[in-house]
């Protein structure tokens, strides 16, 4: 490729974002400012994570990029496309294969390897936006370790609703130190944080990185009588017959049919061609055949 | 006995003008001292630079600890004094918008501070805070309504609940009853000194309604133009007021 340099950003602004990104690696939680580009894409389509993943790449690296867990949605499919033309990487769809992953929303089922980098896309770095709006203050609650207001959201949930309702973008606590958002994923993913690869989350938008070392404490905030519960649908995967991953559930009729098919479409698909069989699993394959 | 709150020439200037100067006093734990005035005569610039929301010029306002005994409040790190205004302190607004969050329910307004010194378990903190509902007589059966849906009688007390919650010694009031009609006015202050009985609270009221401080306030300053220009016992200073400007605020009230 002589067209761009490799990966898109010039090296300036690649090493501007590594040395933001080393900084929150030394800070686990923290969010490091950095001075975020203009992409070729709409903010809110990834821009963060693209930067990041730009600032990550190497000539030899395999990218996956998964979008809600599939590899084949628009989002998914554009950014891989971006970086095949951009940087020539080699790509793949499978998590064991690939060296970095590109997520939004969702953390592979397949265990991560310590030779793996997961990016993640964040809409919105900061935990505590909702509960307080003025940025200066949630600053300062995060310098001062001011966290109340975090469980008075749960509280709230309580008592609305009789369990924590939060059911995506949990807050977790790092290293007993940061209060941090783990970008939209469902909770059922929390445990999964605390991983063997290099998390990396990039907010473009907010112009904020940050970051989980590998095997650093992450502690889904919850209360002593209501403990935090990674919950997920109560079904089985339609397709591989999967009983412990997280599920989409799919409307198949008009007439009140559903489907529950496993939400990572790599791990799925690995499933079924080890001969894992689920409930639709045949019918499927003679409708597509 | 040490006095729980000793405040030495504190003074603060907005420019040119004068916000408060001089104001020296000493408040003993369990007293309820009222400061009265006319608009614009630095009540509420004092209250503020008390309770740290605003920053003075000069002067010292030393606050007995539990920990470390008196120290200036001004001198403190600001983790500390955040802690101390989430534990020893409480503040209450004229106005319950500015003290509640008025899209969290009364409950969660209650247990904010519980959770925010550490409070970690649901049914404890939904205990405390219906007793608190109760002990400010609203009914139990509204814990889970936001304040929104609440009168602004009920609003203040929600306000007065929220701020004991974490059993303060000190107090700031800013007006508590100002916008009450009367007959509300009167329930508030009722329980307002119920309530600083039963806790042996110190509180600093400020307010320009003299009838209040002749039920709630132990010992009253007079202030004009930013000074203090009389102190003493609340009947003394208002059945025998020296300073001319008090002796005007006195009869200045409308005897029905």
């Amino acid at each position: 490729m002589t067209e761009y340099t490799f990966a898109y950003l010039d090296e300036q602004t690649k090493r501007m974002i590594r040395r933001a990104i080393l900084k929150a690696l030394a800070v686990p939680g923290y969010q490091v400012p950095f001075a975020s580009r203009e992409m070729p894409m709409p903010y809110g389509w990834g821009t963060g994570g693209v930067q990041v993943s730009a600032a990550c790449l190497v000539p030899e690296d395999r990218l996956k990029v998964i979008d809600q867990g599939a590899d084949d949605t628009t989002n998914a499919v554009s950014i891989r496309r971006f970086f095949e033309k951009t940087a020539g990487v080699a790509t793949t769809t499978r998590t064991a294969e690939a060296t970095l992953i590109q997520t939004r929303h969702r953390i592979p089922e397949a265990p991560l390897t310590r030779d793996q980098i997961l990016v993640y896309q964040v809409p919105i770095p900061e935990p505590l936006r909702f509960l307080e709006p003025r940025e200066t203050e949630t600053r300062k609650m995060h310098s001062l370790e001011e966290y109340g207001l975090v469980h008075v959201k749960l509280y709230e949930d309580i008592a609305r609703h009789g369990q924590i309702a939060t059911s995506y973008a949990y807050p977790v606590k790092v290293e007993g130190r940061y209060v941090m958002d783990p970008s939209p994923i469902p909770k059922f993913d929390n445990p999964k944080l605390e991983s063997a690869a290099i998390q990396l989350f990039g907010a473009g938008r907010e112009q904020r990185i940050y970051a989980l070392p590998p095997y650093c404490q992450v502690v889904s905030l919850d209360f002593e009588d209501h403990p935090f519960e990674a919950s997920k649908a109560d079904h089985i995967c339609d397709l591989c017959g999967s009983a412990t991953s997280y599920l989409d559930e799919v409307i198949v009729d008009d007439a009140g049919g559903r489907m529950f098919v496993c939400s990572d479409t790599d791990y799925c698909e690995t499933r079924r061609a080890a001969g894992h069989r689920g409930r639709l699993a045949a019918t499927e394959e003679e409708h597509f055949a | 006995m040490t006095p729980l709150l000793q405040v030495r020439d504190l003074t603060k200037h907005y420019g040119a003008r004068i916000g408060c100067a001089d104001v020296s006093f000493d408040l003993y734990p369990g007293e309820v001292m009222g400061i009265v005035g006319e608009s614009g005569s630095g009540k509420s610039t004092l209250l503020g630079c008390l309770a740290g929301h605003l920053e003075a010029d000069r002067g010292q306002v030393l606050f007995d600890t539990r920990s470390d005994g008196p120290r200036d409040m001004r001198a403190m790190s600001e983790p500390e004094r955040r802690m101390l205004s989430r534990t020893d302190l409480a503040f209450v607004h004229q106005n319950p918008r500015d003290g509640l969050r008025m899209g969290v329910s009364a409950g969660g307004n209650v247990g904010e501070r519980l959770m925010a010194v550490g409070a970690r378990h649901y049914g404890g903190i939904r205990a405390q805070a219906l007793d608190w509902l109760s002990r400010v007589e609203i009914a139990e059966d509204r814990i889970d309504d936001r304040p929104s849906a609440f009168s602004g009688g009920m609003q203040q007390r929600l306000q007065i609940a929220r701020n004991l919650v974490t059993g303060p010694r000190l107090v700031f009031m800013d007006e508590p009853t100002g916008g009450l009609d009367v007959s509300v006015q009167a329930r508030l202050l009722d329980l307002l000194r119920g309530l600083v009985r039963e806790m042996g609270l110190s509180a600093v009221i400020v307010t320009h309604d003299l009838a209040v401080v002749r039920l709630l306030a132990d010992r009253l300053m007079v202030m004009k133009s930013g000074h203090v220009v009389e102190a003493g016992l609340t009947d003394q200073v208002l059945d025998d007021p020296q300073h001319g400007y008090t002796q005007l605020l006195v009869s200045s009230v409308l005897q029905v």
